[in-house]
């Protein structure tokens, strides 16, 4: 028996995929993914109409999906993130049908609960064997995690491996398995190894940034959660990691001796264990090269599953095991709704990816944000799009103040006794818009573009398209 | 109490309106070196409305003005002292008669804008030869010379000498500087530390200018400003010890003693002096005796 097939084209074939099916691609290439704009460029070559691209996540390498949508080969989006490029023209109401917005734990949940089904699944794998049993540790387009893949390759009706470094059976060190896949292709490249990890991931050096960095340590420090056993979360992002440094100074001073850091990880998680800050790190997805490296070589770095990261139907997921984590905003109201999907033209330019899980099932989360970009508050009365309800938001971190959830009195009391300055949220908000002045409403156009689902499988939001510029 | 004074330049508005939250004790808003001729305008707008509307609580505000030499400073300090500054931070000052210049100028501002005569005060810019020189005349010129403050980038260039990191071609002005202002009974600050990617460069050259006698340092970084604040914040020791003193001259005093040693060492009017500031600081800062 033999898995390898020459083509893509013949895969496609093979796989029977029809008109109105839908196919599916993981992120973990990121910006320099080749995979789905080789396939999709082959489905169109092929004729085939009205196809859904489920993918984790869309990134600017993939515009040319906007030629297949203008040309009706792909009429339905869903995606956890979908970067400002592709997003703007989405938000011009290129899609007929709302893109379909879920959560990296909610999108492997919807495959399980049947409401998402995927007729074929296309695997980025940078080693694979001939069987199909692959990894993302190795090879020359190495990209650490293959985490959010899994789900692709358990719940697919078909599995076809796309990999550049094609190796005897049977490959050491897998982590998807043969028995989920059916097909293995190989092609010259899966992508371009500049683009899929950031090489090094760099801490912020704005100086309001390190500000509200700092700040954010405090308040993880004040909260009570930082004893031993501590679990962690943050994003790759400027503010964020500089919180990393600073709150690993914290845990080397005090000896806190933590259990795991979770989720994207970068450099500074890799640091931290090596440190003796955690024991664990679990990986659903390598930001950097240190972290490919880490999870390579080191057995307490594992790889896990969106799954085992953020599934609300798996019966147990690592994000209610979690203490802390730290996230970003693009807005945030009053009632603490957070939105990662829009910018403040209302242009879709991310979405949640871990956001909402992570919230939901961290024992604090904590948005970091400026009180304003380019002289735009960041806290608003309603957020254009609810990517994370307030309820599962506890304490937001500006270089103004600290707004508490008012959920959270015991946590506000802890940080009135740390000497932090808390503050409310809408003298906050006054307070930016005593510098900024207040904006206009944001006009909307006509049009739902977008479907914001929640981890749980209802709609949380909808996103309207932008309306044409005068 | 100013251990740190941050420099912002004048015409950069995303740092003004975060002037106070980068943990500084005092600003000092640029309208000299870091807006060029062509911006001076915008910079001096910019810089009064954010004194006018940005609330700077727990942070001095002070203001480089252009050097009485240029066609700048009158326009920047009929902008600025409307605005009560904290200080006026005047570049290159070589002599007294620079600062009487200014004084005069102000006094007539003042007294034509209906502001309180004498309410700010000036902080001269020691930054050539000849103002190291004049020190101690520039210091005791007028009541409204708070302070001076050394500035060895433009002193170097004077000097004809090279910026390093070891600073020994500066000693000799750092000595005369803090000498010259505590004879005149003024504060007297250190110049900034330029290299903002060397973290131990900074602490130690503010150790350095601490230990010399330094009322505290300026920075053109906001990196800097922790460290600087550290340096100069009263170690617990310093504190404990600030407080024994004060202890033995009560005793003394209940004695009737007219003199006490403290750890074999005679407590004179200058160690009270001493303790006293170190023990105010400690208390701005909400610093307490250990038991």
């Amino acid at each position: 028996m033999t898995k390898l097939v020459k083509s893509i084209r013949e895969v496609i074939e093979l796989c029977g995929l029809k008109d109105g099916m839908t196919v599916s691609f993981h992120h973990h290439l990121r910006n320099g993914d080749h995979v789905l704009n080789l396939v999709m460029a082959e489905i169109a070559e092929l004729g085939l109409k009205d196809i859904f691209v489920n993918a984790s996540s869309l990134f600017d390498v993939h515009t040319p999906l906007g030629e297949h949508i203008k040309n009706h080969v792909v009429t339905g989006i869903g995606a956890d993130y979908i970067s400002a490029g592709l997003g703007r023209a989405i938000s011009r109401g290129i899609m007929e049908k709302p893109v379909e917005f879920r959560t990296h734990g909610g999108r492997p949940a919807d495959m399980a609960r049947g409401s998402s089904p995927v007729d074929v699944a296309f695997v980025a794998a940078p080693t694979a064997d001939p069987m199909g049993n692959c990894t993302g540790k190795i090879g020359k387009s190495a990209c650490g995690s293959l985490g959010y893949a899994f789900a692709d390759a358990m719940y697919a009706k078909k599995v076809v491996v796309i990999t550049d470094n094609l190796v005897p059976y049977p490959l050491e060190g897998f982590s998807i398995s043969e028995d989920f896949v059916d097909y293995v292709v190989q092609v010259d490249a899966i992508g371009d190894p500049k683009g899929i990890v950031s090489g090094t991931t760099r801490i912020t050096r704005d100086p309001v940034g390190l500000v509200m960095a700092e700040t954010a340590a405090r308040v993880i420090d004040a909260s009570g959660l930082l004893t031993d056993g501590f679990s962690f979360q943050t994003g790759a992002g400027g503010a964020t990691l500089a919180a990393a440094k600073f709150l690993k100074e914290i845990m080397l001073k005090k000896g806190v001796k933590g259990s795991f850091g979770l989720g994207g990880i970068t450099a500074y998680l890799v640091d931290m264990l090596r440190a003796g800050c955690f024991e664990r790190l679990l990986d659903v997805q390598c930001f950097d090269l240190d972290a490919v490296e880490s999870l390579r070589t080191d057995p307490r770095h594992q790889e896990i599953s969106a799954m085992h990261y953020a599934s609300p139907v798996a019966k147990s997921a690592a994000v209610n095991s979690l203490d802390v984590v730290l996230l970003g905003a693009t807005e945030i109201d009053c009632d603490f709704n957070v939105n990662v999907h829009t910018d403040s033209q209302g242009s879709i330019m991310g979405g949640s990816g871990g956001h909402s899980d992570t919230a939901a099932g961290a024992k604090l989360s904590m948005i970091i944000a400026p009180m304003f970009r380019a002289r735009l508050p960041i806290i608003t009365d309603r957020v254009t799009c609810i990517s994370t309800p307030g309820k599962d938001v506890d304490v937001l971190v500006t270089q103004g103040g600290i707004a508490v959830n008012p959920r959270r009195a015991d946590l506000r009391d802890r940080l009135l006794d740390a000497g932090l300055n808390v503050v409310d949220i809408r003298e906050l908000k006054e307070k930016t818009e005593r510098i900024t002045g207040t904006p206009r409403a944001l006009p909307r156009g006509d049009r739902v573009v977008a479907k914001v689902i929640s981890r749980d499988g209802d709609v949380l939001d909808e996103i309207y398209s932008i309306p044409e510029m005068k | 109490m100013r251990r740190s004074m941050l420099f912002l330049p004048g015409n950069n508005p995303n740092m003004l309106i975060n002037a106070a939250v980068l943990g500084a004790d005092a600003v000092i808003f640029d309208l000299e070196d870091a807006v060029s001729p062509a911006e001076k305008d915008a910079a001096r707008i910019l810089v009064r409305n954010t004194m006018r509307y940005m609330d700077l609580s727990g942070c001095e505000r002070i203001v480089r003005i252009n050097s009485v030499d240029t066609a700048f400073w009158q326009k920047d300090l009929l902008a600025i002292l409307p605005e009560k500054p904290d200080l006026i931070l005047l570049p290159k000052t070589g002599s007294a008669e620079d600062v009487l210049l200014a004084e005069r100028f102000m006094d007539e501002a003042e007294e034509s804008l209906g502001l309180e005569k004498g309410a700010v005060g000036l902080m001269p810019l020691i930054e050539t030869a000849l103002g190291v020189e004049n020190a101690f005349a520039i210091a005791s010129a007028t009541p409204r010379v708070k302070a001076l403050f050394l500035g060895a980038e433009d002193l170097t260039a004077d000097l004809q000498c090279k910026r390093t990191k070891e600073s020994r071609e500066i000693e000799y002005a750092r000595t005369r500087l803090v000498v010259a202002a505590r004879a005149a009974g003024v504060d007297v600050y250190d110049t900034p530390f330029t290299d903002v990617n060397d973290d131990e460069g900074i602490e130690l050259d503010a150790l350095t200018a601490k230990g010399l006698g330094f009322t505290g340092k300026a920075s053109i970084s906001p990196r800097h400003v922790e460290v600087i604040n550290r340096v100069f914040t009263p170690t617990l020791e310093e504190i404990d010890y600030a407080y024994e003193v004060m202890d033995a001259i009560e005793e003394a005093k209940r004695q009737g003693k007219g003199a006490i040693a403290l750890y074999g060492k005679m407590i004179d009017a200058p160690i009270v002096a001493r303790a006293e500031r170190t023990i105010a600081m400690a208390k701005a800062l909400g610093l307490e005796r250990r038991a």
